[in-house]
């Protein structure tokens, strides 16, 4: 389903070593792969130039349609990035998200009270605030969902009901990269495991040359 | 008109009042007699030469140098609302922005006077252009500096809330939108402000001026009211002049928040 052919991204001078080094990936409906990697390796990286946030090359396609061919808007809605700290642009939680009935469903499904929408941003717990992500990117059902350490601030029961309903749009047909720094949640949800070292995406047990 | 030519003596006696204030930072122990007398001197000497020079201008009467004057005037608000900047763009776009939106908006609105209201003739009539150029230009300046400096800051500070909402798939023009409208408002607000504080709070200088130099009141009021508006088109012409070329400056056309363009700091 997503095709990732020689995706790379410059330095951010031309003799410094590339950010991220040529990779190739590919991911079929209902895929998930995990990536996990020291800080710093190039893991959020790799993610936002798959879905075309920072200046990069190479080719992608969904289903054959190349990236390039589309709006950059329009691919994002279909690859969606949620990044490890998600950002907040109004003041109320509930401003973030179109009204409907979905959100409240996924709200409820995460063990969120719903008056948490009526909620001030700043006043959420980074747990919370991780949630309500999670509900925003999953109310455009994306065809592929890019998640950077989606559930690093829950307790283990909160991790049970977000991993319960990625599974089920995994079996609906959505694809996904994870990147997590738990093993156990990486074989609970993947089915291939990925590290990144240095700007270079490795399959697991593969060693650098 | 009638005025009270002003003797060099007449001068050097209000320059006394620089000594009082020494005195103060003397015996305050301010440290700021130095400073005050260098600043002083400075006044004096740029003044005496920008009159050399619009004597000089004023009778050439010619377009090519009035022409050139206008240019050097442009360049020095340029450099200036550039040093005003905390964050900058990359190589020339940092003074480019700033200089070119100024320059545009000033040269129309002063063009607009000229043509219209003041009826310079001939139009380039360094009498009347330099001085609205340098009135315009120099509040253009204010605001093109506020709104750009706003704006550099608010979109590094925002920067996880403006690409939160690309990466929902929003376009660059809305996710960036409480920016603009943010520095907007920045460069806008002291043109208001001292609109509606003139004449209560404040006498405006050029006014003041030419009461003193025998023009009567209601006339030198017309012609204040006319400079303020033309500020204010300047101003807000200026201003979203720049704030349009640095929004285009930090995004591209994959609708990606660029701020690769701004030094790092």
């Amino acid at each position: 389903m997503l095709e990732i052919r020689q995706l790379r991204r410059a330095g951010s001078e031309p003799s410094a070593p590339p950010l991220i080094k040529a990779t190739d990936l590919a991911i079929g409906r209902s895929e998930c792969v995990a990536v996990s990697g020291p800080s710093g390796a190039g893991k959020s990286l790799l993610m936002r130039a798959i879905a075309d946030l920072d200046p990069n090359h190479g080719e992608i396609t969904l289903d054959g349609v190349p990236r390039d061919s589309m709006p950059a808007p329009e691919w994002r809605r279909q690859v969606v990035y949620q990044p490890a700290e998600p950002g907040w642009w109004a003041d109320v939680a509930a401003e973030h998200f179109a009204k409907s009935n979905s959100v409240e469903d996924l709200v409820a499904a995460f063990g969120l009270p719903l008056d948490i929408l009526a909620s001030p941003v700043s006043r959420l717990s980074t747990g919370e605030r991780q949630r309500l992500a999670l509900v925003r990117t999953l109310i455009l059902t994306p065809r592929v969902m890019l998640l950077d350490e989606p559930t690093s601030g829950l307790d283990p029961d909160s991790v049970d009901r977000v991993e319960g309903v990625l599974r089920q749009r995994l079996d609906a047909g959505a694809a996904m990269v994870i990147v997590t720094h738990d093993a156990e949640q990486a074989a609970r949800l993947a089915g291939r495991l990925y590290r990144m070292a240095d700007g270079e995406l490795l399959a697991a047990g593969e060693v650098a040359p | 008109m009638n005025y009270t030519e002003l003797s060099y003596f007449d001068v050097a006696l209000a320059a006394s009042l620089i000594a009082v204030n020494a005195g103060i930072s003397i015996a305050m122990r301010l440290g700021l007699e130095q400073r005050m007398i260098i600043a002083a001197t400075r006044m004096v000497v740029q003044l005496s030469l920008v009159g050399l020079v619009l004597k000089a201008l004023f009778a050439a009467a010619s377009p090519w140098f009035t022409a050139l004057a206008m240019v050097v005037m442009v360049a020095f608000a340029g450099r200036e609302a550039m040093a005003r900047q905390e964050r900058k763009f990359t190589g020339y776009w940092s003074y480019g922005i700033g200089t070119g939106s100024m320059m545009t908006a000033a040269m129309i609105v002063t063009g607009f006077a000229l043509a219209t209201q003041l009826h310079a003739d001939p139009w380039y009539d360094p009498r009347y252009a330099i001085p609205v150029l340098g009135m315009i230009l120099g509040n253009t300046m204010n605001g093109v500096s506020l709104g750009l400096d706003r704006l550099l800051n608010t979109v590094q500070r925002d920067r996880n809330a403006i690409e939160a909402r690309l990466m929902l798939g929003e376009d660059i023009a809305t996710a960036m939108r409480g920016a603009v409208r943010e520095s907007l408002r920045a460069g806008l607000i002291p043109t208001i402000n001292s609109m509606s504080a003139a004449g209560l709070v404040s006498l405006p200088g050029m006014m003041t001026g030419q009461i003193l130099a025998g023009v009567e009141p209601g006339e030198a009021v017309k012609y204040q009211i006319l400079i303020i508006f033309l500020i204010a088109g300047g101003t807000a012409l200026g201003l979203f002049t720049a704030v349009t070329l640095a929004k285009h400056r930090l995004s591209d056309t994959r609708h990606r928040l660029r701020l690769d363009t701004l030094v790092s700091s």
